[in-house]
């Protein structure tokens, strides 16, 4: 569905917390600032949790989808919320 | 010993055990902290006139047992020299406890450690028709089981969305656990059933364009107990997010039970024999 094209993918969906969001964190050190990762986590605490925990850590948030099977994509760009 | 006797220690923190002449002593602990000093004359008490172990009440407490009569003196004085007090035990204000709050929680919407102490310096120990519980808890988690005081105070976020810095990228949609909030990215609408809200703040702690902001604020529940019955408190005022009038509402709450609560009887019955809408009054008289 989404547009935006994501230089990286992870999927945390076979993982509990904390790892959820080691996981994603470990994906986001992949990539520059700027660039953006597309995120599949599942509904429930993961997405309740996980996007407050990009946006404290300075990430932004810039799509969100929800999927066919319940779980979510969310696209998020690495460093986006850090003042210039 | 006389009853009155025991009445009198058990008032003053030590509870008669079931071991003839011994006592087990209720710390008074605010909001879960003890300070390192503390803990360490802790320790030192349990081993020289306990049994060399403590143990840790259901709600943030700490009792030294197997204190022996004769040395109840020499303990306190013990303890004083610590800055440390017995506890509360009987038909009176106990321990308020508290989680950390959003001084040490990221899920956190209020400040408790600091409140709890304000609420112990001004009504700990007070005498009232039965024990009253007052228990602290930063968010929706629940962590502080709030509902289960005779008085709970929960963290709570009034959300509000301005549509200027809007991106509608859904992620407030997503991670609303209410489903109060829904959004059609095509159009630019954004929909939110206020109705639905349970103030979490996720809405407000996840917008990547601080569109959602709000105010913080303290939800009140009223008649918790979970004892010989369980029954939750509950909430008879909306969100306040003034701390002063949370001061005046508790306030108001202690001294309806002091007025109308009839010797042994717990706060929810009180409230039930009297009348939930009397009380919702006072409460109400009390912020205005």
């Amino acid at each position: 569905m989404s547009e935006i094209k994501a230089e990286a993918y992870v999927d945390i969906t076979d993982v509990v917390c904390p790892v959820t969001f080691v996981k994603a964190k470990v994906a986001l050190e992949e990539i520059e600032n700027g660039q953006i990762l597309e995120i599949r986590l599942n509904d429930g605490e993961p997405i309740q949790n996980i996007p407050r925990s990009l946006k404290n850590e300075k990430h932004k948030v810039s799509h969100v989808e929800k999927n066919q099977d319940g779980t979510y994509n969310v696209t998020v760009i690495k460093g986006g919320l850090l003042e210039v | 010993m006389d009853e009155s006797t025991y009445k009198e220690l058990k008032k003053g923190g030590f509870m008669r055990q079931v071991q003839e002449g011994k006592f087990s002593l209720r710390l008074r602990v605010v909001g879960g902290q003890m300070k390192a000093d503390q803990i360490r004359k802790v320790s030192e008490i349990s081993a020289q006139y306990g049994h060399g172990y403590i143990h840790m009440t259901s709600r943030q407490g700490v009792e030294i047992p197997f204190i022996d009569i004769k040395d109840i003196n020499a303990v306190k004085e013990e303890l004083a020299a610590a800055g440390l007090q017995p506890g509360a035990c009987g038909p009176r204000v106990r321990t308020v406890t508290a989680c950390q709050g959003n001084t040490i929680c990221g899920s956190g919407l209020i400040e408790t450690s600091e409140l709890a102490k304000e609420l112990d310096a001004k009504y700990f120990a007070k005498d009232l028709p039965h024990k009253f519980k007052i228990g602290i808890t930063g968010c929706k988690n629940n962590c502080l089981k709030a509902e289960e005081n005779d008085l709970g105070i929960k963290g709570g976020l009034l959300p509000e969305w301005s549509k200027a810095s809007c991106s509608y990228c859904g992620v407030c949609e997503a991670v609303c656990p209410e489903k109060a909030i829904t959004i059609n990215k095509s159009d630019h609408i954004l929909k939110f059933d206020a109705s639905k809200c349970s103030y979490c703040g996720k809405c407000v702690k996840s917008c990547p364009v601080d569109s959602w902001s709000g105010i913080n604020g303290y939800i009140i529940s009223f008649g918790g107990t979970f004892g010989n019955n369980l029954i939750f408190g509950e909430q008879l005022i909306p969100l306040i997010t003034d701390k002063e009038k949370v001061f005046r509402v508790v306030d108001a709450a202690i001294e309806f039970f002091k007025e109308h609560g009839k010797a042994g009887e717990r706060f929810r019955i009180t409230i039930n024999r009297v009348g939930k809408e009397k009380l919702r009054a006072r409460l109400e008289e009390a912020l205005q």
